[in-house]
């Protein structure tokens, strides 16, 4: 006896549905299926994770998706999902597993930060008529400049890297996501001037025309890491900590480690890939800055090396001697990051937000006098331009975006991603399911994206009196909290909306 | 009850003119009263201030304090401290009139003086940076004690009031000085201390500003990382103290120094020459928290000359006129004409452009 009630129902309208199957062919959790008369069609609705694939391809819109209704004895504390999970274990005995993002109802600082607006003191700017700046630059900087007699510039500055907006797409390798969604992501980074991600998953052949758009990562596996592809990408970035799931590693399962994903991350075909939870030779601080001057040393310290930490308690302290360690871009992931595949309980509870992870750290290192030797990089769900604005005011060089452009992909945020299924062709490597997702097309809706942001973010810079970026960066003064006690707006270094 | 400055911050609207002699050739402060009492309408009477250079010949190798004081207790207190720090050459009240629309007073002396070589020896830093310490430490650390002017041969006047009749008050058409600069302002707020009022300074260096930059905060938070305070809060202080950084501390030109608070735009740099791409590429992302934004028009005094500057989408006029030795520069044109009436040249400042007049040497 199966003790699980579904989580939703299919509702299929048997005077629209004409029994075309194509609901069927597509649900790669299937679902959908032909009754022994060949015609009729049924569903299984346990197997139902609400992707809506097959929603969106009924040629009759003959297909809705429902919440299962099923009563439970209330009780606030032994919800449905809290039995569902415990049955799910007692009848497995294992780990829960998640796709995406924390998804507990704990605070979203964003939404309850509000932005400035000049009024007569000083003029708004029209980004319409007048030039509004957003390009970036990561990388270390010189504490200060130093000229020759004729005003040539002396110093040498390190390797930068330029964007053309702050936005960059975060670490998904290829494996945990399918070869056509991150090329639409390499694409769409070459279209936008910013940089992709390939995460621990190596630079598959046919994207290294992408190299110059691409970040690689070098994570406790070290899948795929060797020298020409620590050379290919702008900068090299030591993953240390993914904000959802802080203090493990990875596992990508061996059903997914397809002949191609061997290729890339130098494993054999079929063999589960473990990241192990820490680098195993790093222990200590010493240790990471032993691997941040051996990447550069075999980059010829010409690319930039970042280090990616998830917001965990104590993440002021660790950016610091991060920042000293030599690091030259710092990335913090919170607790809302996305991930392919993370327990459920670490997910939910382990990290703190990265909201008030960066402006605790970022006020951090500049009571230490360093925030300029660095880059601060935020993730940890940006949803929309106006998040995005917010934390560069708390004192974000740049922010990494995944979960949004997976959404303009397809993404239905089901949170299946472990389960190898994804029927938008995302989160897969089944073939079948892959070639669903056309790059040609995908790329363009995520240019659309982030171009819509890069001008709502000119909009906003323009209504806070403000050309350029690089006035907003760290300026919290152009921020209010709403609702937030005393202790949140210290750490945010913020007043709050009426002060 | 309001908050005093540095409590809060206040934006405010103003006026600013200023008058230099390309030839160092000194002249009274009545010529720079007239000027900024034509903009009258431009202040509210909560602030006016001047700054003048050459103005003390006979001590032009001191440094030169202006300080007010609440009472006679912090005085006792101040003095205490400049004496033991300072070889003190003179010091008094400064002479001031009785003029009715200028409210209570605190009490305001100057003195002069030098850093004793004893004390230099001990130090690896330079008597600038000894001074600035100095000031620092009176101004937040002695209750009722403000330094508003600390410079050589170069001195700050300023008060709650019409700058008109704060020119009036401290006698300044009795002065002379071959660069005067001006400022009345409108705060909107009315905290009435009066260092508040401006020119703000900090040892040579004296801003007058009009504007109110949005980038306020951008720009406190990044040289607040290299030891300075922004305890007033008001645009000019952080102003001031970028340029305090820029060129006395890291050794940028002047221009340099320009050229990042108001920087050209990117569009312009890609277009660049290749050595100037990678010069000005480097200034805008080394001193990218630099860069100055929202409207602004400041003249800027210092021992290396005149600058004038306005934000790069000129949201804020500064006009600037040249007649004989003379060179002028003022918010409205008419407030150039009241004193010079048919100049050579007559032309709005750029946006992001900036002009610097270098000092004569002081003649006369």
């Amino acid at each position: 006896m199966n003790y699980i009630v579904p989580e939703f129902e299919i509702e299929r309208n048997p005077n629209k549905c004409i029994s075309c199957g194509a609901c069927v062919r597509q649900c790669s959790y299937e679902v959908h299926y032909f009754d022994d008369d060949g015609k009729t069609v049924l569903a299984d609705d346990s197997k139902c994770v609400a992707c809506h694939r097959c929603a969106a391809v009924c040629p009759t819109r003959a297909i809705k998706i429902k919440k299962y209704d099923m009563a439970y004895k209330e009780h606030f504390n032994w919800t449905p999902t809290t039995q569902k999970e415990i049955n799910l274990q007692a009848a497995t005995g294992g780990v829960l597993l998640s796709g995406m993002s924390n998804n507990k109802p704990y605070p979203i600082y964003w939404d309850k930060i509000l932005l400035n607006a000049s009024q007569v003191t000083n003029p708004s700017i029209d980004p319409l008529r007048e030039p509004m700046e957003i390009r970036t630059f990561l990388g270390k900087k010189p504490e200060k400049l130093e000229f020759d007699e004729d005003g040539g510039l002396k110093t040498k500055i390190p390797p930068q890297i330029q964007l053309e907006t702050p936005i960059m797409f975060s670490a998904m390798s290829f494996g945990s996501i399918s070869f056509n969604a991150q090329k639409s992501l390499a694409m769409a980074a070459k279209e936008l001037g910013t940089l992709f991600n390939t995460g621990e998953g190596g630079l598959h052949p046919k994207l290294e025309e992408f190299k110059d758009n691409a970040v690689v990562q070098v994570a406790s596996g070290r899948f795929g890491v060797h020298k020409q592809y620590l050379e290919s990408g702008r900068f090299i970035e030591i993953k240390i900590g993914q904000g959802a799931k802080p203090g493990i590693g990875g596992h990508l399962p061996g059903e997914k480690v397809t002949v191609e994903v061997s290729n890339a991350r130098m494993i054999p075909v079929g063999s589960d890939a473990i990241s192990p939870a820490p680098h195993h030779d790093i222990y200590s601080i010493e240790d990471l800055r032993q691997l941040i001057w051996s990447l550069k040393e075999a980059t010829c310290y010409k690319k930039p090396v970042a280090v990616k930490i998830a917001a965990v308690h104590n993440c002021s302290a660790i950016v610091s001697g991060v920042a000293r360690a030599g690091a030259d871009i710092i990335v913090m992931d919170g607790f809302r990051g996305g991930t392919g595949a993370a327990p459920t309980r670490i997910r939910d509870n382990v990290g703190i937000p990265i909201e008030l992870a960066l402006a605790a750290v970022d006020q951090r290192l500049r009571d230490e006098s360093i925030r300029s030797c660095v880059s601060l990089v935020a993730a940890g769900s940006f949803r929309n331009s106006a998040d995005i604005v917010k934390a560069i005011a708390l004192g974000a060089d740049a922010v990494y975006v995944a979960s949004a452009p997976l959404i303009a992909m397809g993404c239905h945020m089901c949170q299946q991603c472990h389960s190898g299924k994804c029927n938008w062709g995302i989160a897969t490597q089944r073939p079948d399911l892959v070639k669903r997702l056309n790059p040609e097309i995908m790329y363009k809706r995520v240019v659309n994206l982030i171009n819509a942001w890069n001008h709502e973010i000119k909009e906003m810079l323009g209504g806070m009196g403000l050309n350029s970026i690089d006035s907003l960066r760290g300026n919290r003064l152009m921020l209010r909290g709403i609702g937030l006690s005393e202790k949140e707006l210290e750490i945010l270094g913020i007043s709050h909306a009426g002060e | 009850m309001l908050k005093r400055e540095g409590q809060v911050r206040i934006p405010s609207g103003c006026a600013i003119s200023a008058v230099t002699d390309t030839l160092g050739k000194r002249f009274s402060g009545t010529d720079i009263i007239d000027s900024i009492a034509l903009m009258h309408d431009r202040s509210n009477g909560l602030g006016g201030g001047f700054a003048a250079y050459g103005i003390y010949p006979e001590f032009k190798d001191l440094y030169a304090f202006h300080i007010f004081y609440d009472d006679n207790d912090a005085r006792v207190k101040t003095e205490e401290f400049l004496f033991k720090h300072y070889d003190v050459e003179y010091f008094e009240q400064i002479p001031t009139r009785k003029i009715s629309s200028i409210g209570k007073a605190p009490l305001i002396w100057r003195y002069f003086g030098a850093v004793p070589i004893s004390k230099m020896k001990k130090n690896d830093y330079d008597d600038d940076e000894y001074t600035a310490k100095c000031v620092i430490r009176i101004n937040n650390e002695i209750t009722g004690s403000y330094v508003f002017s600390s410079g050589k041969n170069m001195g700050a006047f300023k008060a709650v009031g019409y700058p008109e009749d704060v020119g009036e008050y401290y006698m300044l058409d009795e002065y002379k000085a071959h660069t005067w600069t001006a400022h009345g302002r409108f705060p909107t707020n009315t905290p009435g201390w009066w260092g508040g009022a401006h020119p703000f300074t900090l040892l040579d260096w004296s801003i007058v500003h009009n504007g109110e930059i949005s980038s306020y905060d951008a720009n406190r938070r990044f040289v607040e990382q290299f030891g300075y305070h922004c305890n007033l809060q008001t645009d000019t202080e952080v102003i001031t103290y970028l340029f305090d950084l820029l060129v006395r501390r890291q050794g940028l030109k002047l221009d340099m120094a320009a050229s990042v608070l108001a920087a050209p735009e990117w569009t312009v740099i890609d277009s660049m020459s290749e050595k100037d791409k990678e010069l000005y590429t480097a200034l805008r992302t080394v001193y990218s928290s630099c860069l100055i934004n929202g409207p602004f028009s400041i003249l800027v005094g210092s021992k290396h000359g005149l600058l004038a500057l306005n934000d790069r989408l000129k949201l804020r006029s500064l006009i600037t006129a040249k007649k004989d030795s003379k060179i002028y520069f003022a918010s409205e044109e008419s407030a150039i004409r009241v004193i010079c009436p048919e100049p050579e040249e007559i032309k709005a400042v750029e946006g992001g452009v900036p002009i610097f007049i270098p000092f004569a040497e002081v003649n006369g």
